[in-house]
């Protein structure tokens, strides 16, 4: 797999022009903002995610026994449990399953399983239509895209950017930008294929062990439609998502939607633990890496994520690339540290596309170490040698300069004249920085801070 | 295809290197002197949900006629209120595709988040609570709880097979970040305060 280039794809979200970024990074940080009045509101708050944290790590640390648990009540209430150790299994289970039931049209509500799998492009070659129902999703789906973030999938879009689409895809007039009147169309054009689906497809927000109950949250209504019109019901289901008992739900419905969108919950919370009566209800328990995932000392918390996608919305870097340029599932600092445990090579750059400033850290629900994760990943891709030649001889002679002050006050004055000496041609180099683009230096003073601080000790020491 | 015996085995494989982790004490984080029905409303309002006290069903359709005066199939799936649909004769969810009003009566309320519960039985076909393009819905006042924690600890809550905290109409902000109601289930939900 090619490795992505994470910074060539942040630069064409960033100079497109000078509206997407703008309202990008607006959009996200009322929602961050939206989080912290969220949380202000709730006195226990900061026991809630003590709590989620908590729950979480006993239930991975059990995991098997919890999968058995789940597994044994879920069939016990008529529910068919598959098994997938990997997406290329998830994928032929699903098919196995549509062309049982001679399944031609699929609606589905938003799973980000089955897009880790890739499930929608794999049924759509074998001829099934597939319709993505929540409305960001299906402005993806329309627009060729991977979501760009977990919770609002396309959020990188304008109002402006969807009208255009929908005029060409589903003939709205190209001048009507206003969203409500970009809703109905969506609502008006789906309602038909919604009545004549023959199966229904979702996620699963959680897994309840002691019921055989998963649980999907929506604001849309769309995974209910999905649930409740077509003779077949398939949920793909992370073995992360699996929580012990019905009362752990409290604790994580009441961060949930807090901690994404600022709501105290989302409109629909739907529960299924059984198929309704004359339809048949299927689960596919995937793995996809998250055993594997669960032996890694420094990464294992990353299954605690309930993809609130509250490190999105606060992370600078995140609000000013994109989703897009991750090219990954996962965005922002969450997909940073999940997405090179699919594939190391290709997601070897996406460590450096943090500012490690911690903020994912301080808003995460279930109180994932995001930043020392990532940092922890540099790590892992300069041992691996998955950085490029440059930066990490650039690495290299940082930790040898940093470790030794007299060679690091030799360089210090190097530095100043080379800066000063260097054409900009050199040190601003877009070929060789990505970052220099549309950044300048900032003029180096000849006097370093020692040359200062020798000077001005006496009168501070007065 | 994984049998489940390989696909625990490698989550097993990976604990081995894993310390087990006690699981918490759960409180109910209730509080002293709550007015249920007072702490329901501010969020039913948050959700944009029409709310009323009624004594009748009478007085509800009156208001609903009212509302929504150009509604036409109006379909209950309580027998308090009759519509103009029967959905004891639905055939399939799909006929449920022309109703303007859909009403049914919610089991019980939420006050911290102003959502209602409803389930199979509530529902009788569960599309309705989302294929009307309106809801009324009737709650009994004393049955509102006050957070999700004593909501999940309400016994008996999963013996049904479909169960779903409805809070408010459907709702998206996926174009522009602009908040829109009426995504792909119901624009508007209106509650209506009428003992059972």
């Amino acid at each position: 797999m090619k490795k992505v280039n994470i910074e060539k794809n942040a630069a064409a979200f960033i100079y497109q022009d000078d509206v997407h970024v703008t309202e990008h990074d607006k959009n996200l940080w009322n929602a961050r903002v939206k989080r912290d009045k969220a949380a202000s509101e709730i006195p226990e708050w900061e026991e809630l995610r003590n709590l989620a944290s908590a729950i979480k790590e006993h239930t991975l640390t059990h995991l098997d026994k919890y999968i058995e648990q789940f597994v044994e009540n879920a069939e016990k209430r008529g529910i068919k449990v598959h098994f997938a150790k990997d997406a290329i299994e998830h994928n032929a289970i699903a098919y196995e399953i549509l062309s049982s039931h001679n399944v031609k049209n699929i609606i589905k509500s938003k799973s980000m399983l089955q897009e880790e799998c890739g499930m929608t492009p794999f049924l759509e070659e074998k001829g099934i239509n597939v319709l993505e129902t929540d409305l960001g999703e299906r402005i993806q789906q329309l627009s060729g895209q991977l979501p760009s973030h977990i919770v609002m999938p396309a959020i990188h879009q304008t109002k402006e950017d969807v009208a255009k689409l929908f005029a060409e895809k589903i003939g709205t007039d190209p001048n009507d930008t206003d969203p409500s009147s970009l809703n109905t169309a969506m609502r008006n054009n789906a309602r038909p294929k919604f009545l004549v689906a023959d199966a229904g497809m979702t996620g699963g927000n959680f897994a309840i062990a002691e019921t055989g109950t998963f649980v999907v949250c929506t604001n849309e209504g769309n995974a209910d439609l999905t649930a409740s019109l077509p003779p077949l019901h398939i949920a793909s289901i992370g073995i992360e998502k699996i929580l012990p008992k019905v009362e752990d739900l409290g604790v994580f419905i009441r961060i949930l939607s807090r901690s994404a969108l600022g709501t105290p919950a989302t409109q629909y919370t739907s529960h299924f633990s059984g198929p309704r009566a004359g339809s048949t209800m299927h689960i596919i328990l995937t793995d996809n890496g998250r055993s594997k995932r669960l032996a890694m000392d420094e990464f294992w918390t990353s299954l605690k994520c309930i993809r609130c996608g509250a490190c999105m919305n606060t992370c600078p870097v995140y609000r000013r690339s994109s989703g897009l340029a991750y090219s990954a599932t996962y965005s922002g600092p969450i997909g940073i540290i999940i997405d090179p445990t699919f594939d190391p090579k290709k997601y070897s750059e996406l460590p450096y596309h943090s500012s490690l400033c911690g903020s994912c850290t301080e808003v995460c629900p279930v109180h994932i170490n995001i930043a020392e994760q990532i940092m922890d990943w540099r790590k892992v891709m300069m041992k691996n040698k998955e950085v490029d030649f440059s930066r990490r001889m650039a690495f290299k002679a940082a930790g040898v300069v940093l470790s030794n002050p007299k060679l690091f006050r030799v360089v210090e004055k190097v530095a100043y004249n080379a800066i000063n000496i260097l054409p900009e041609a050199i040190t601003e180099n877009k070929t060789l920085d990505p970052w220099a683009a549309h950044r300048k230096l900032p003029d180096v003073k000849k006097e370093t801070f020692r040359d200062w601080y020798i000077k001005n000790r006496k009168s501070n020491e007065q | 295809m994984s049998n489940k015996q390989e696909f625990l085995q490698s989550v097993r494989e990976s604990l081995k290197k894993r310390t087990k982790i006690e699981y918490p004490k759960i409180p109910t984080y209730e509080k002293e002197n709550v007015d249920l029905k007072s702490l329901f409303e501010i969020n039913l309002k948050l959700a944009a949900v029409d709310f009323y006290d009624v004594s009748s069903v009478e007085e509800a359709q009156k208001i609903m006629q009212e509302k929504l005066p150009d509604t036409k199939v109006v379909c209950s799936a309580t027998d308090e209120w009759k519509g103009n649909k029967d959905i004891n004769k639905i055939a399939r969810p799909q006929d449920l595709a022309d109703v303007d009003l859909g009403i049914f009566r919610a089991e019980f309320g939420v006050a911290e988040m102003g959502m209602v519960w409803v389930t199979e039985k509530s529902l009788k076909v569960n599309a309705i609570g989302f294929l009307s393009q309106h809801l009324a819905v009737l709650l009994d006042p004393a049955n509102i709880t006050e957070n999700m924690h004593t909501a999940y600890n309400i016994p008996g809550l999963f013996d049904v097979n479909y169960g779903c905290f409805v809070m408010g109409p459907s709702a998206t902000a996926d174009i522009g970040a602009v908040l829109v109601r009426g995504a792909q289930g119901a624009k508007s939900l209106t509650l209506f305060f009428l003992k059972k």
